[in-house]
């Protein structure tokens, strides 16, 4: 047993009570990032053990293979959201967006996100991810009316409500698998551990998994952000404070996506046996497909520029849904890598999405332009992480989408047109808003602020990185959680 | 008491809560809606009780008794003095189509039967029927927030939706693990009073509760300077 691992699951806990109750300012910007640095060092030391001894469980938490790469991506960019959050929070103070008792509010909530994150994550237990997925809306829902405008209000006001009944849908369907789980175990209060739910897979009842994953399905698809229940998704990115939305896209949706994937194994290996054993596969194939069509053309008719990138994360958590559905050693490792690189590229965005809006003094596309010549600092790394986003060599998210397209090729020819056809129409929508925004004259009189994009430089290093080699270490965890999931690996 | 009794007792119970469902789906009166709401909450912490009862679960007297302190007094208690609070002690809010809006929750119900046929091989006609009502409640729930337009019958709707799922919970599995009932028990709890922050927010950004006049963020929105 480790101590890394109750570390990294409680230390955000026991920060947001610590920040909940610090009235200095300036120093919980500080102790934010410190808390950060504790979980990600802990999430580091826990992946380690996980390498050397397979699971590690402990504290009523589990961890394998699957589970501990999130916890890291998600530890570190907590961490880095939270070096950015802090000078950004910081600015906000200062234009009286909100005030200190506001901060304090978000300083808590930003923390006790994390909490909720992490124990999804952890633990065992698939009512508590259920706890944990409802209490990440709780944390974040007044964070994204923090501004208290009229737009902020509505846009948390449908973030609570569809979240909120996207979530109870999925309970039910948790309350099915656990009523299947009653005929085969004899210990009914395990009946709820995914362990030991996976252990006995096939003997669950087929027809009541395949209601309860069509239940689960929707239900965390509502948070996965996908088509037609993405509604709060774009409203929730823009009108909360720019690090909630990177790390809404870069962690929640992952999580949300996360939960599918554990159902789904369960569901697999109870349909293993009947005449539609990929019924599981099919639906999020389907509900993936649309999602990431139906993103590519909002792309564009977008004004703002959050919402323009909310709507690329919908495309996105689409495209990797699709991969977790067609299954397979090949496409469950590209979704994989796609979840690793989509994350830290998505929240660099939003991160300098975060300092142009400062720097125009708007989120409105039409009037943020030039941000070449008005701040190459800003100006640059945007460029670049939208050209990461959008697909293109050498980054990382280049490699993943390549590699789904090969799945698909082999699995599905037919679905490799629709793929490109979207990949084509995400990237022009993203490009036709991009242009303006970064070339030409910028307008008059705007100053350069201070900046801080160590994360961001971090993020797109990495994710550079991972499109020009992969580490061995990282191929070798994302190949165990291949053949965890797939039952195969690729190598 | 025979099981068979009992079991007998628990539906129509489970029956009466799918009936206080109906209420808050159609009852204008916003006070009357909450005591409805209050009356489910009650119904399905007797259901909770009677199980325990009939399958000798001494865990879930407790159960029975954060349902009923929970559902049945705190919320609607919360729920009470906000409206008070926002006087609206008389205000009436009338769904849109009361009629066809009773017609689909009918629907709803008939829908919930079907869904659960393929449970019928596997088990008791008493599961099958508990879990489609619970169900119903569910789908119900979901059809308020749909058709009222008013915060706070949205927010009976949504917790209504929750008794939905606490029935299902208890009767067709006897109560999911201590834990993750106290989980979200928990969560329901912040969500009650986060959903009172929300009244006043509310009310301070657009001058009233009937979120149908949200409508500022979509696509074509015009820009502010």
């Amino acid at each position: 047993m480790s101590a890394a691992l109750p570390l990294v699951t409680y230390t955000p806990l026991a920060g947001a009570l610590l920040l909940g109750l610090l009235r200095h300012d300036r120093l919980a910007g500080w102790l934010n990032v410190a808390l950060g640095a504790v979980s990600f060092g802990a999430s580091v030391v826990l992946a380690w053990d996980v390498t050397r001894f397979g699971v590690v469980t402990g504290f009523g938490l589990r961890v394998d293979d699957f589970s501990v790469f999130l916890v890291v991506l998600n530890a570190f960019v907590g961490l880095t959201t939270s070096i950015f959050s802090r000078s950004y929070m910081r600015h906000v103070l200062h234009t009286r967006l909100t005030g200190p008792h506001g901060l304090r509010l978000y300083h808590a909530m930003y923390q006790s996100f994390l909490f909720t994150m992490l124990l999804a994550l952890t633990t065992n237990n698939l009512g508590v991810l259920w706890v944990a997925v409802e209490g990440a809306t709780l944390s974040t829902v007044m964070l994204v009316s923090l501004y208290r405008t009229p737009e902020a209000v509505e846009a948390a006001w449908k973030y609570f409500i569809l979240c909120g009944v996207g979530i109870a849908l999925a309970l039910f369907g948790t309350v099915l698998v656990y009523y299947s789980a009653q005929h085969v175990l004899l210990h009914s209060a395990q009946g709820l551990d995914w362990s030991v739910l996976n252990a006995h897979r096939a003997q669950l009842q087929p027809a009541v998994m395949s209601i309860a994953f069509v239940f689960l399905l929707v239900g965390y698809g509502t948070k996965v952000g996908l088509v037609p229940m993405h509604q709060w998704l774009p409203d929730a990115h823009s009108e909360g404070p720019a690090p909630i939305s990177a790390i809404l896209s870069g962690l929640l949706l992952n999580v949300a996506l996360y939960a599918v994937v554990r159902f789904k194994m369960l569901v697999d290996g109870s349909l293993a046996h009947t005449s539609h054993p990929h019924l599981a596969g099919l639906l999020m194939m389907g509900f993936g497909l649309v999602s990431f069509l139906v993103a590519g053309l909002f792309l564009h008719r977008q004004r703002d520029v959050k919402r323009l990138f909310s709507y690329s994360s919908i495309e996105h958590m689409g495209l990797m849904t699709f991969g977790f559905g067609l299954g397979g050693p090949l496409a469950t490792f590209a979704a994989l890598l796609h979840m690793l690189v989509h994350s830290l590229t998505k929240s660099a965005i939003f991160v300098t999405v975060g300092h142009a809006t400062h720097l125009a003094g708007t989120q409105s596309i039409e009037h943020i332009r030039g941000l070449l010549r008005a701040q190459p600092g800003i100006g640059w790394p945007f460029l670049l992480g939208v050209a990461a986003i959008a697909g293109f060599p050498p980054f990382g998210i280049f490699t993943s989408e390549f590699l789904l397209l090969s799945a698909t090729m082999h699995a599905e020819p037919a679905l490799t047109i629709l793929l490109l056809l979207g990949l084509v129409i995400a990237f022009a929508g993203l490009f036709r808003h991009l242009q303006p925004m970064v070339y030409g004259a910028a307008p008059e009189g705007l100053a350069p602020i201070k900046v801080n994009m160590l994360p961001v430089v971090l993020h797109l290093v990495l994710v550079l990185w991972l499109g020009l080699a992969i580490p061995a270490v990282l191929v070798a965890w994302l190949n165990h959680a291949t053949v965890l999931i797939a039952g195969a690996g690729v190598l | 008491m025979s099981v068979q009794l009992l079991h007998s007792l628990v539906l129509v119970l489970a029956a009466l809560a799918l009936f206080a469902a109906f209420a808050v789906l159609g009852q204008a009166r916003l006070l009357a809606a909450i005591h409805a709401f209050a009356w489910q909450g009650a119904l399905v912490a007797a259901v909770t009780l009677t199980v325990a009862v009939a399958e000798s679960a001494p865990e879930l007297y407790f159960s029975a008794v954060l349902t009923f302190s929970l559902k049945a007094l705190l919320i609607p208690w919360m729920l009470h003095r906000l409206v008070r609070r926002l006087g609206l002690s008389r205000h009436l809010d009338r769904p849109q189509h009361p009629m066809l809006a009773t017609v689909f929750a009918v629907g709803m119900v008939m829908f919930a039967y079907w869904l659960v046929l393929p449970l019928v091989q596997s088990s008791l006609a008493f599961t099958r029927n508990i879990v489609a009502i619970s169900l119903a409640v569910v789908l119900i729930g979901l059809l308020t927030l749909v058709v009222r337009r008013q915060a706070v019958a949205q927010v009976l709707g949504f917790m209504a939706m929750e008794n939905g799922l606490f029935l299902a919970a208890v009767s067709a599995t006897h109560g999911m693990p201590l834990v993750v009932e106290l989980g979200v028990a928990f969560d329901v709890l912040i969500a009650a009073v986060l959903f009172g922050v929300f009244f006043f927010q509310l009310r301070e950004s657009i001058d009233s509760l009937d979120v149908d006049r949200l409508d500022r963020l979509n696509e074509a929105r015009e820009d502010q300077p």
